[in-house]
């Protein structure tokens, strides 16, 4: 045990104003909270679905869990389940084989239901664009409130496209997550 | 890379496969190609690696006569790899018994193969259900548990069928393909210098691997000699990949396992990492940096010189970590014995990469070929004889040593020099090929030209092919909550194998 409490000291908290070349991540950080408490009032719940990228995105969706980036401190959280969902985050271009099962979890996912498409390939198809296998992006299957590009895009990039989703709801209907 | 081709006669390809196998080869790749606007004829082919490089045999096919002998009795993890020639280019394999479609579900019909020259691969069709034949396990409590194609993580989509008796594995069957996106149709036409960015995206954990692979298979259409300096570079990219999936891996197989305390530190030193590569690539993962030639950019002796510094700070803090976790007794008893393939199985069975070298198969191209700029660095196989979690577990500690202390080298000794050659426009060759030792294992890619220098067929080689059948015999025995961990410890390639 004491090696472990050791390195946890040792290292300390990292979330802190972040090194370079992130400076500004800490203001970034600050509105992002403020904004999700503004517009939500609680906690932002995200399905991930793969409809069949290339794994790149789903390296940077990962990254958004570590101390740097923090996102469970920010209030969002990865759930297993789109019944548990608020938000869909999908990377593709959608296969023309995970079609039906990105149409199935759109469907199990309550309403109001936001959809963020990430990645070059969620917003236009990307370098596979659309053939007898691929249906292109995100949006040929499933209605979609945001796209973020890049490839894949970075961290801070995905935070952002995630709170222009959440920022795009009407007003007022923040009241549908309360219980 | 000794790399060499050879077109086979009908006996002989059955025989080569027995020689290869005989002579402790290994089936790097099969894949079926479609040359009738160069010669009018089809094409099955199969890379080997055998001795001291690899052999790319070709057996020609006419339209009557599409079938071929089948190699899987001989090579095992042939099968899925003849499955999918069937599926894209209708090219049929003799006396195999598993006829089931592999890369081929519901979204276009028995007898569309979009490999074949005259798909335009823009054909689309309505979803015919086609119902997959599961192979079905019997007996008194025996009842199945179906996982996928979307998983409860952020992981890639597939489908896993288990049959259990309480929480006892007694089969697991895999059923992937769900991200073909046709990757390998998209490649005909391009020409072979552009298609690069397509090759660093079959699967963007490995997107240098690809990438390199890639080059190297277009440099040796045009005869392009690539700068020493550029060579140099690219290993730095690849180690630094390597360390890059280790990290992230070690951490994973941690919080697996319970120990959540693994994943924050080893995800702290994997964004250190892959912000420095931002720095100095350009781009977290270095996807797009490797071009046909050399590279893209000069990190700078500056830069060289702080990653060097870095590589001494993340080994003091992983081998910090890794006593930690040797010494914690609940995650050594989930690793030890889980998720075991023994060295016999592996070798039978055809394990490669990574896992393999886990099993005591001893196989690392850096230290087998030592291609430039191995050469000059003499690597080290890592291996361990044991074949559970436990032992890939210690195989990624090692590796990760030995890569930063290879990343550490390259940025002292890196010589000097241009990092890119132009490569000639007109193709010497009519067919290249690459091959390189990527964080999970040999990848391969092949091109083949048409007479206007064009690709007329691409192929791209994951060894996630190879392993994901030995990941179904893993975890027979174990209990069905395992499985994340024994998964995480393969950790394979979705995208890379369905293409």
């Amino acid at each position: 045990m004491w090696p472990i409490t050791r390195q946890i000291v040792r290292v300390g908290l990292v979330s802190e104003p972040a090194p370079e070349p992130e400076i500004a991540w800490r203001t970034d950080a600050q509105w992002i909270q403020s904004e999700i408490l503004r517009i939500l009032g609680r906690a932002l719940s995200i399905r991930q679905v793969d409809a069949g990228s290339c794994n790149g995105c789903e390296l940077e969706i990962h990254a958004l869990s570590n101390a740097y980036y923090n996102i469970e401190g920010l209030g969002i959280r990865f759930v297993a389940s789109p019944r548990h969902a608020d938000l869909l985050l999908v990377t593709g271009p959608v296969s023309r084989h995970m079609r039906v099962a990105l149409q199935r979890t759109y469907q199990a996912t309550p309403e109001p239901r936001l959809v963020v498409a990430v990645g070059d390939c969620g917003c236009t198809g990307g370098v596979f664009g659309e053939n007898y296998a691929s249906c292109g992006r995100v949006a040929n299957v499933i209605p979609v409130d945001v796209a973020i590009p890049g490839c894949p895009p970075t961290p801070i990039d995905l935070l952002k496209g995630i709170l222009a989703a959440v920022d795009r709801r009407p007003a007022g209907s923040s009241r549908d997550f309360r219980p | 890379m000794p790399i060499h081709w050879a077109g086979l006669s009908r006996k002989s390809w059955k025989s080569a496969a027995s020689l290869a196998r005989s002579v402790g080869g290994r089936l790097v790749s099969l894949w079926g190609s479609d040359r009738r606007p160069i010669d009018g004829q089809l094409a099955v082919n199969a890379a080997y690696a055998v001795g001291e490089g690899l052999a790319w045999i070709t057996l020609p096919l006419t339209d009557a006569l599409r079938v071929y002998p089948s190699i899987a009795d001989v090579f095992t993890q042939a099968a899925r790899m003849q499955r999918a020639a069937s599926d894209l280019v209708g090219l049929v394999p003799e006396e195999h018994g598993d006829t089931r479609p592999w890369l081929r579900h519901d979204a276009w019909p028995v007898g569309y193969h979009p490999l074949l020259s005259d798909c335009s691969g823009q054909e689309t069709f309505d979803a015919v259900p086609d119902p997959y034949p599961f192979v079905q396990v019997e007996g008194d409590g025996v009842h199945e548990i179906a996982v996928g194609p979307v998983h409860a993580g952020i992981i890639e989509p597939g489908h896993f069928r288990f049959s259990v008796v309480g929480e006892k594995v007694l089969r697991l069957e895999q059923r992937l393909g769900y991200t073909h996106k046709g990757i390998e149709k998209r490649f005909e036409g391009q020409s072979p210098r552009e298609a690069i960015r397509l090759a660093a995206r079959v699967s963007g954990d490995s997107t240098v691997a690809f990438g390199w692979a890639y080059a190297m298979a277009a440099e040796s259409l045009s005869g392009c000699t690539v700068p020493p300096r550029a060579q140099w570079l690219r290993a730095l990219a690849l180690e630094r990949e390597r360390i890059a999936n280790h990290l992230g891996d070690l951490g994973a197989l941690g919080n697996d396992a319970g120990f959540a305390f693994g994943l924050a530190q080893f995800s702290r030193l994997k964004e250190d990492w892959l912000r420095e590569n931002g720095e100095a690539f350009g781009h977290r993962y270095a996807m797009d940096w490797i071009v046909a030639g050399g590279v893209g950019t000069d990190p700078g002796q500056p830069r060289l010189d702080r990653i060097a510094r870095h590589c001494d700070e993340v080994e003091r803090e992983v081998a910090r970590l890794q006593t930690i976790y040797d010494e914690h007794a609940g995650l050594q008893d989930r690793f030890t014995g889980a998720g075991r393939v023994s060295p016999e199985l592996a070798v039978r069975l055809g394990l490669t990469g990574l896992a393999g070298r886990a099993s005591g198969v001893a196989h690392d191209l850096r230290s087998d070929l030592r291609f430039a700029p191995y050469d000059a660095l003499a690597p080290r196989c890592a291996t361990s004889s044991a074949g559970d979690v436990a032992a890939r577990v210690a195989v990624r500690f090692d590796e990760l040593f030995e890569s930063l202390r290879l990343v550490r080298a390259i940025a002292v000794r890196l010589p000097d020099g241009p990092i890119h050659a132009v490569p000639p426009d007109v193709a010497t060759a009519e067919r290249g090929a690459g091959w390189v030792e990527g964080w999970r294992g040999e990848i391969f890619v092949a091109i083949e030209l048409d007479a206007s220098g064009l690709i007329r067929r691409c192929h791209c080689h994951d060894p996630s092919w190879q392993n994901w059948p030995l990941l179904e015999h893993a975890v027979i025995g174990n209990i069905v909550p395992d499985f994340p961990l024994i998964n995480k410890s393969f950790n394979l390639s979705y995208s890379g194998q369905d293409l």
